[in-house]
């Protein structure tokens, strides 16, 4: 007899169970929604909650009542077009607040309530914005080279050892001549306690003898490391003042770094901030010399830096620099006197410079100077390197009327500008220079008819499978349609466990487990079929037929689960879905097609004696 | 055990399906070389712009005005429905891409004010040389990986016939890809791979059966009981590429022309891959002198397969 044991049937009914507990979030769909956030990250309060109330009901916007949480208000709406305009009216009224339109799982409360969620969409199918960055790890190299360079001059001086200057040479190494041959000793031991982990050579520059050093190989990587890490962080930051729902910043490869905005429609804002590099640098006006002269000559004195106004008029800096962008804590958007303003605050070491600064040159006049970078691709010996063009302009300058350190305001920008200026002064700069090598946008409606025509295809796919097995199998092969159906429940409960994002190619995985998932009761009923025709009884058939085809099975399965391992550990973005699909489908396949169905087989046929078997073509093979 | 009607002389048969074989591989080997592949926008880098208009617009002018505008050889046309469009652009000079993209929409919206941006994408020159190496790679080790499977499972002579099976169905499917001028992007080389597990789940299966009968049939030459064990497995054969092809037809048709490049792959890399595991794989299994002591399965074996 053809039994399993009561708590085998059970196991299987509990975890087909469990899965439609686990897909059931989602069957509820989504609703068009806004997230609502204030620029300075505090909850919202009250009254704005019936300020949104109030606006969305005098412009007789549909919508559903919002719900707040510590950080964000969703307000959901009944359809995308509402949404389009409740943001456009929301932009208005609420001034210092962050809007962005996203998606929101129409989950009932007692589900979400025990931690269940329905699975995330991927940009394909959302829409959105999809960035790919590359970090110059190269100038995150030289940097750290620059300030070797920098520490061993000084160290060098402070000993009164004479030489022939530093030098980088060939991008990775540090070479100087020691003038006074019996310093050598000394100067080696200034670079071994600089950093012990450098590598350093022996060798002869200009005729005297010198030094090469290098970075050991763990410098070399722990400063790559680091260069993603904080550029990581910067760019995540930058995103958090944009204000996105759900949006992803990580690192890919060894120099990657991906940013995905759900939702977002305007790539080109969210581009200029994350990718730009403005910051600020506060310098005293070179009050000894004419900025005129020095432009006519094109020559700087010594000290001074030549750089220009806006309208083109040139500026005489000093080269010391009082703060710069980096030490400052906090900046806002404001109008001071009816001008645009980017209020500053300064960290204390930044403070007491100003303080200092502002004390000993009162009447004198103080420079802003807004710097930017882009970076730029460009070609040498060949090869394409990754550059930054660096554009400084002066946007103010101003007499010191009186002693200020850390708190003040500048001036001398657009509206535009003085917004972009402040979210990145207060987002933190970017360590290295980073260059966009792909992008992805997808409008909302396309992400929409991805959706429907995905969904169309695994619906009219599994509805022909069903057919053709119900209709060749008989029996058996609606027991297989079970097997399928809970398959498909399986998958997406894993993917709302696992809150894997499902993107257009992970539905084409999904499709193509529905072809295949048939294959191991195709295998399992042709064998019992078989069994019949050489005369077996029906149920030493069934179990021959499960027992002889689990082999066959288990080596296809695991051939192809090599492949979709593989394809999700070297694929990244659309084909770590569709890898990502495809193996967990084969997974729950095999759980489904071979216990699953056995366990039905069972109850069906297994307690009884049985003439004949419902499976169709026991008459011969004519049907193959 | 062959009480079965069925009993086609595939083995016969072997020598005509391997010169075909050997003709198709020929003619995508040479216009592999000649034409090479269509590489889309993940591979070859550059811009792809998909418009939608409120009507059927005419790609001539569309090309002619970006032309005018300077873009060189942008490469237009219909995307699923007539007034739905796909600009691809090589990568340009500048590494302004924000501008490429507000100056392609500036001037088709200059020209037909329904133009609207659906789907932006860049993909940067050094991305695509890494994609290419990286796909590359990935097949191989797959093909690696799977050998050594095989090779554990079945012994050598079966691991050579299932991976010449597969570079087979590899190359036909490349093949077909260079041919027909089909777009050949990412989504591809994942098809590819999900062939090569496809046509791989195909050729164990007959190679399953006959390990089997090797040890079941006493009597019969090699080539008869590989004749036999492809007859026995033909109905599930061809039963489980009918289910699969029917949901790649739905894919192919119905999930949108986002997917139909990926589905198209997979439907000719089934049929294919059906077709080699019973010629390419078994056939190569008998040219190498298969014999019962080359299946002898491992000692554990033997204990799984105890009722």
């Amino acid at each position: 007899m053809n039994r399993f044991p009561l708590w085998g049937n059970l196991l299987v009914a509990l975890i087909v169970l469990g899965g439609l507990i686990f897909a059931l979030p989602n069957v509820f769909g989504d609703d068009p929604a806004l997230q609502i956030t204030r620029e300075d990250g505090n909850p919202i309060t009250d009254i704005t909650l019936s300020g949104i109330n109030a606006s969305l009901d005098t412009e007789e916007i549909e919508f559903f009542q919002p719900v707040a949480d510590e950080q964000a208000v969703i307000v959901r709406f009944p359809d995308v077009a509402s949404q389009l305009r409740a943001s456009e009216v929301l932009g208005e009224t609420l001034p210092f607040h962050i809007i962005a339109l996203t998606l929101a799982p129409r989950t009932p409360a007692w589900l979400s309530a025990i931690g269940l969620e329905p699975m995330s969409l991927g940009l394909d199918l959302r829409g959105g914005v999809h960035f790919l960055y590359q970090v110059d790890l190269d100038s995150a190299l030289d940097q750290l080279m620059q300030t070797y360079v920098q520490d061993l001059r000084t160290r060098l001086r402070e000993a009164t050892i004479r030489n022939t200057g530093i030098e980088i040479v060939g991008g990775d190494t540090i070479q100087f001549g020691v003038l006074d041959p019996l310093r050598v000793n000394d100067a080696e031991q200034i670079i071994r306690v600089l950093d012990p982990l450098l590598l350093v050579d022996r060798t002869t520059v200009d005729g005297q003898p010198g030094f090469q050093i290098e970075l050991a190989p763990v410098q070399v990587t722990e400063r790559q490391n680091f260069a993603i890490q904080q550029n990581t962080i910067t760019l995540r930051n930058r995103v958090n003042e944009l204000g996105v729902a759900e949006p992803v910043v990580q690192r890919q490869g060894l120099n990657r770094i991906v940013v995905q905005l759900p939702g977002v429609q305007d790539p080109a804002q969210a581009e200029r901030i994350l990718g730009a590099t403005a910051t600020l640098e506060f310098r005293l006006v070179d009050w000894e010399n004419d900025p005129y002269d020095a432009d006519q000559n094109n020559r700087p004195p010594i000290g001074s830096l030549l750089r220009y106004h806006r309208d083109g008029r040139p500026e005489l800096l000093r080269r010391d620099l009082i703060v710069s962008g980096d030490q400052l804590t906090d900046a806002s958007f404001g109008y001071s006197q009816g001008q645009p303003a980017v209020f500053v605050r300064l960290n204390s070491q930044g403070a007491n410079r100003m303080l200092e600064t502002t004390q000993a040159n009162l009447r004198r006049s103080m420079s802003v100077l807004f710097i930017e970078e882009k970076p730029e691709l460009i070609e040498r010996d060949g090869e394409e390197i990754l550059r930054n063009t660096r554009e400084e302009t002066v946007i103010s300058t101003a007499t010191i009327q009186g002693v200020f350190s850390n708190n003040f305001q500048i001036t001398g920008i657009t509206p535009f500008e003085g917004q972009d200026l402040a979210l990145m002064l207060r987002a933190g700069a970017l360590a290295t220079p980073i260059l966009k090598v792909e992008e992805r946008t997808i409008g909302p409606s396309l992400g929409q008819d991805n959706i429907e025509s995905g969904r169309t295809a695994v619906l009219t796919g599994f509805f022909l499978v069903v057919l053709f097995m119900a209709f060749y199998y008989r029996v058996f092969g609606i027991t297989a349609d079970l097997a399928l159906f809970a398959n498909l429940v399986l998958i997406v409960a894993l993917l709302s466990m696992l809150q894997a994002s499902l993107t257009l190619p992970g539905i084409a995985g999904i499709v193509l487990t529905v072809g295949m998932a048939v294959d191991a009761n195709v295998l399992i009923f042709e064998r019992i079929r078989e069994e019949l025709r050489n005369g077996n009884s029906p149920q030493s058939s069934i179990r021959a037929g499960y027992e002889k085809a689990f082999s066959t099975i288990a080596d296809a399965n695991i051939t192809t689960l090599i492949a979709a391992c593989v394809l999700f550990v070297f694929g990244t973005g659309p084909i770590r879905g569709f890898a990502t699909t495809l193996g967990l489908g084969i997974m729950t396949s095999m759980f489904t097609a071979i216990i699953g169905t056995r366990v039905v087989i069972n109850l069906i046929y297994g307690n009884r004696q049985v003439e004949r078997l419902a499976i169709g073509g026991t008459l011969g093979r004519s049907r193959a | 055990m062959l009480s079965t009607n069925l009993n086609i002389n595939f083995m016969g048969a072997r020598r005509i399906a391997l010169i075909l074989s050997a003709v198709a591989i020929v003619f995508s080997l040479g216009s592999l070389v000649t034409r090479g592949l269509n590489f889309g926008l993940d591979f070859s880098g550059g811009y792809l712009l998909e418009m939608s208009y409120s009507s059927e617009v005419d790609l001539a002018d569309i090309r002619s005005a970006l032309a005018e505008e300077g873009f060189e050889n942008p490469l237009v046309q219909n995307f699923g429905t007539v007034s739905d469009v796909l600009v691809r652009l090589m990568p340009q000079d500048v590494a302004g891409d924000t501008e490429t993209r507000d100056r392609v929409v500036a001037t088709l919206s200059a020209q037909d004010p329904s133009a609207e941006l659906q789907r932006f994408e860049f993909v940067g020159p050094q991305v695509g040389d890494e994609l290419t190496e990286d796909g590359a790679l990935a097949m191989l080790i797959a093909l690696v990986l799977i050998f050594i499977y095989v090779m554990l499972r079945f012994r050598w002579k079966f691991a050579v016939g299932t991976i010449s099976a597969l570079v087979h169905d590899v190359i036909l499917v490349f093949g077909f890809f260079s041919i027909f001028g089909v777009a050949f992007d990412l989504t591809i080389v994942a098809a590819l791979l999900a062939t090569i597990g496809y046509s791989l789940n195909d050729t164990i299966v007959v190679f399953d059966r006959i390990r089997e009968n090797f040890r079941v049939m006493r009597r019969g030459t090699a080539k008869e009981i590989i004749n036999a064990s492809i007859n026995q497995m033909l109905g599930r054969t061809m039963i489980t590429s009918l289910t699969t092809l029917l949901v790649l037809l739905c894919l192919f048709f119905l999930g949108g022309e986002a997917i139909s490049g990926f589905a198209l792959a997979l439907v000719v890399g089934v049929i294919i891959g059906t077709y080699s595991s019973i010629y390419i794989a078994s056939a190569s299994a008998l040219a190498l002198n298969v014999s019962s002591t080359d299946l002898i399965p491992p000692k554990r074996e033997e204990i799984d397969d105890m009722p």
